[in-house]
C-alpha cells in the first residue's frame, strides 16, 4: 500500500505531462488552444505568485505590474531589435524574466520594508504607479497608444500551437521552480516568515534577503509570462497588460486551490480559468465573469478558507484514519495521532 | 574568560528607563540566572542582546567582538540563541521542519540544497529525541501540547549549535514534573560546553539551575553572585523577594 502511496503522485503526473504534451493533438481546435493557452498562463501566474505570496504569507496585489513589465520588454526588444515575426520573439522572453526581476529588486527592497496590510497597499500602488508610467512615458511605450508586435504568418490552424508550448514550458518552469524551493532550506525559511518572522530571524534565518529572492524570482517568472502573453495577443496597451483583474486572478486561484501548497495553484487556475473564459465568450459584454469571481472569493473565504488541496488532503487522512477503504469506520483519532488539520499539503 | 560582556546599556521607551546603566559579565561555561520583579527590564535585556531592539547606549561584545547594531539572524549566526517568554514555534511546520529552519554557516549551497537531507536531518532527530519528543517529529508544531512547544523551541535553537542560549522563562507554564525535565535537558547541554543566561521567576528553579544570579530592579543592576548569598541579600529581598 505504501508503494502504491508513493508512486501514484509520479503516475499521475506522467499521465498529466503526456495530456498536456499532446493536447493540441488531441484536441486541434484553435479556439479549445486558445482557452489552453490562458489556461496555462495562469496555472505559471499562480504558481509564480504563489511562491511570494503563498510560501512567505505577503500578499501582493500588484504582481500585473510585472506582467506588463515583462510584456514591454518583449514589445520594446522586438521593436529595438529589429525582430521579425515567427520564433525569434520568443527568444527575448529570458529577457523579459531578467529585466523584470531586476526592476522587482528595488520595487520589493523599498516595500518589503512593510509588512501585512501596508504591504498589500504598497504592491497595489506600486501597480498603478507602472501602468501611468506607461501611459506617460509615450516616447518609451507609446502612451495609451501601446505598441504593436509584428504578427506570426502561421496559418489559423496552427497559430495558438506555439504559444500554447511557450506557456506549457513557462508553467513547468515555474512548477519545478516552486517546487524546489518548497523542499529547500531556503523554502522553509520562507515558510517559517509566514508563520512568525521575529521567531525564524531568531533562529538565524535572514528574512530580509529571503523574502527578496522570493519576490524577484516570483515576479521574473510573472514577467516572462507577460512577455509571451505580449506576443500572443500581438500589442501592449497599459490597461491590458498592467491589469488589476490580472493580479487578483492569480491570487484568487492560489487562494482555491491551496494557498502555500505545490499543487493548488495549479488546480485553481486549471479550474477558475477555463470557466472565467467561458463566462466571458459568452457575456463578455456585460463582464459577468466578475461577478463569478466575486461568488467564487466568497465560497472560498465561507466554505474552503485554507483552499481546496489541504481540505481535501485532510478529509482524505481523516478518512484513512477512521479505517480506510473496505473497513468500518473505527474510533476518531486518538490524542496522539495527528488530527486531519494537522498535517501539511504538498 | 567572559563570553558575552556587556558595558553600560541602555534603553528608554518614550518616558520610560527600561535598562539603565546595566553591565554583564557571563563567563564561559555557566549557568547565569537573570532575575528581578516584573518590568525589571530582564526581557529588555534580552532583546537588546539579541538585537531584537536597538539600544540606546551602551556596548555588548560576544567573544570580544562588539556586536551592538546587529540584526538577530546576524548574532543568532555568531553564537548567540534565545527562547521567548511565550513558546514560539512554527505552527504550520511539522517538528521535524521546526529543527530544520535555524540557518547558521549554511552558505549558499545548503541554503539551496534540499531541507531534509541526510546530516542534519539526523541530527535534528537525534536532538528531538535527546529532547523525549522524537514520537512528535511528523505532527505539526501547531498540536503540540505547550510542554512540547516549550522542548521544541529549545531544541530547534540547539541545533545551530549556539555557544550562549538566553532562555526566557524557560518554566513560565509547564508542569513540576516536565520543569524538572527542563532542568535536566539544560545541565546536559551546559556539561557539553553550552552557556546559559536564564531569566526566571520560578525561584526554586533558578536557585537549583543557576550557578550565579544577577538582579535587576528598575532596569539596573541592584546584587550579583551566587544564589545563595544573593537570596541572604536585604537589597535584593527588599526589591525582589519583599519578605
Amino acid at each position: 500500500m505504501n508503494a502504491a502511496r508513493r508512486f501514484a503522485p509520479r503516475v499521475a503526473l506522467l499521465l498529466v505531462a503526456i495530456v498536456a504534451i499532446l493536447l493540441p493533438v488531441l484536441e486541434p481546435n484553435p479556439a479549445s488552444i486558445n482557452v489552453a493557452v490562458f489556461t496555462m498562463m495562469y496555472v505559471g501566474l499562480a504558481s509564480a505568485w504563489n511562491i511570494m505570496g503563498g510560501y512567505t504569507g505577503y500578499i501582493s496585489l500588484g504582481h500585473a505590474g510585472f506582467f506588463g513589465l515583462g510584456a514591454y520588454t518583449l514589445g520594446l526588444g522586438v521593436a529595438h531589435l529589429g525582430i521579425g515575426p515567427g520564433y525569434g520573439p520568443f527568444a527575448l522572453v529570458p529577457l523579459a524574466g531578467l529585466l523584470t526581476g531586476l526592476f522587482a529588486l528595488p520595487i520589493g527592497w523599498i516595500a518589503l520594508r512593510t509588512r501585512a496590510a501596508t504591504f498589500v497597499i504598497v504592491t497595489i500602488a506600486v501597480m498603478f504607479m507602472l501602468q501611468l508610467a506607461a501611459m506617460n512615458l509615450i516616447g518609451l511605450t507609446g502612451g495609451t497608444g501601446g505598441l504593436s508586435l509584428p504578427v506570426p504568418r502561421w496559418s489559423g490552424d496552427f497559430y495558438n500551437t506555439p504559444f500554447y508550448y511557450a506557456m506549457l514550458i513557462l508553467a513547468s518552469l515555474t512548477i519545478a521552480v516552486s517546487w524546489w524551493i518548497r523542499r529547500s532550506k531556503f523554502g522553509l525559511g520562507l515558510l517559517a516568515i509566514r508563520d512568525d518572522e521575529d521567531k525564524a530571524m531568531a533562529v538565524g534565518v535572514p528574512t530580509r534577503q529571503f523574502k527578496l529572492a522570493a519576490f524577484v524570482i516570483s515576479a521574473a517568472l510573472v514577467g516572462m509570462i507577460g512577455g509571451v502573453y505580449a506576443y500572443y495577443v500581438t500589442y501592449v496597451y497599459p490597461e491590458f497588460v498592467i491589469d488589476p483583474l490580472t493580479g487578483i486572478s492569480m491570487v484568487l486561484m492560489a487562494f482555491l486551490g491551496g494557498l502555500g501548497t505545490l499543487t493548488g495553484p495549479v488546480l485553481g487556475a486549471l479550474l477558475v480559468e477555463p470557466a472565467q473564459l467561458s463566462l466571458a465568450y459568452n457575456f463578455g459584454a456585460s463582464r459577468l465573469y466578475l461577478v463569478f469571481y466575486s461568488g467564487v472569493f466568497l465560497v472560498v473565504i465561507l466554505l474552503l478558507p485554507r483552499g481546496i488541496v489541504p481540505s481535501v488532503r485532510d478529509l482524505t487522512i481523516g478518512w484513512w484514519t477512521r479505517g480506510g477503504p473496505g473497513r468500518a469506520a473505527g474510533p476518531s483519532p486518538g490524542p496522539s495521532t495527528p488530527a486531519p488539520g494537522n498535517v501539511v499539503a504538498p | 574568560m567572559s563570553l558575552l560582556e556587556v558595558e553600560r546599556l541602555s534603553k528608554r521607551f518614550g518616558g520610560v528607563v527600561a535598562v539603565d546603566d546595566c553591565s554583564l559579565s557571563i563567563p564561559k561555561g555557566s549557568i547565569i540566572g537573570l532575575i528581578g520583579p516584573n518590568g525589571s527590564g530582564k526581557t529588555t535585556v534580552f532583546n537588546l542582546i539579541t538585537g531584537f531592539i536597538p539600544r540606546d547606549a551602551g556596548d555588548m561584545r560576544f567573544k570580544s567582538r562588539s556586536i551592538a547594531g546587529l540584526g538577530p539572524d546576524r548574532i543568532y549566526g555568531l553564537g548567540i540563541g534565545r527562547t521567548f517568554q511565550l513558546a514560539r514555534i512554527f505552527p504550520r511546520l511539522t517538528a521535524l521542519e521546526n529543527m530544520l529552519v535555524p540557518v547558521r554557516r549554511a552558505g549558499m549551497g545548503g541554503l539551496l540544497a534540499r531541507a531534509q537531507w541526510g546530516h542534519e536531518k539526523t541530527r535534528a532527530m537525534a536532538m528531538l529525541e535527546f529532547m523525549d519528543i522524537g514520537s512528535v517529529a511528523s505532527m505539526l508544531g501547531g498540536a503540540l501540547s505547550y510542554g512540547q512547544r516549550k522542548l521544541l523551541e529549545l531544541a530547534a535553537v540547539m541545533m545551530a549549535e549556539p555557544e550562549l542560549v538566553l532562555l526566557d522563562e524557560p518554566a513560565g507554564g509547564v508542569n513540576p514534573a516536565l520543569l524538572e525535565r527542563i532542568a535536566d535537558h539544560i545541565r546536559r547541554l551546559n556539561a557539553g560546553g553550552v552557556t546559559f543566561l536564564v531569566v526566571e521567576h520560578n525561584m526554586g528553579f533558578v536557585m537549583n539551575l543557576c550557578t550565579e544570579l544577577v538582579v535587576l530592579a528598575q532596569g539596573r543592576v541592584i546584587a550579583g553572585g551566587k544564589p545563595e548569598d544573593v537570596r541572604a541579600n536585604p537589597v535584593v529581598l527588599d526589591a525582589y523577594l519583599g519578605a
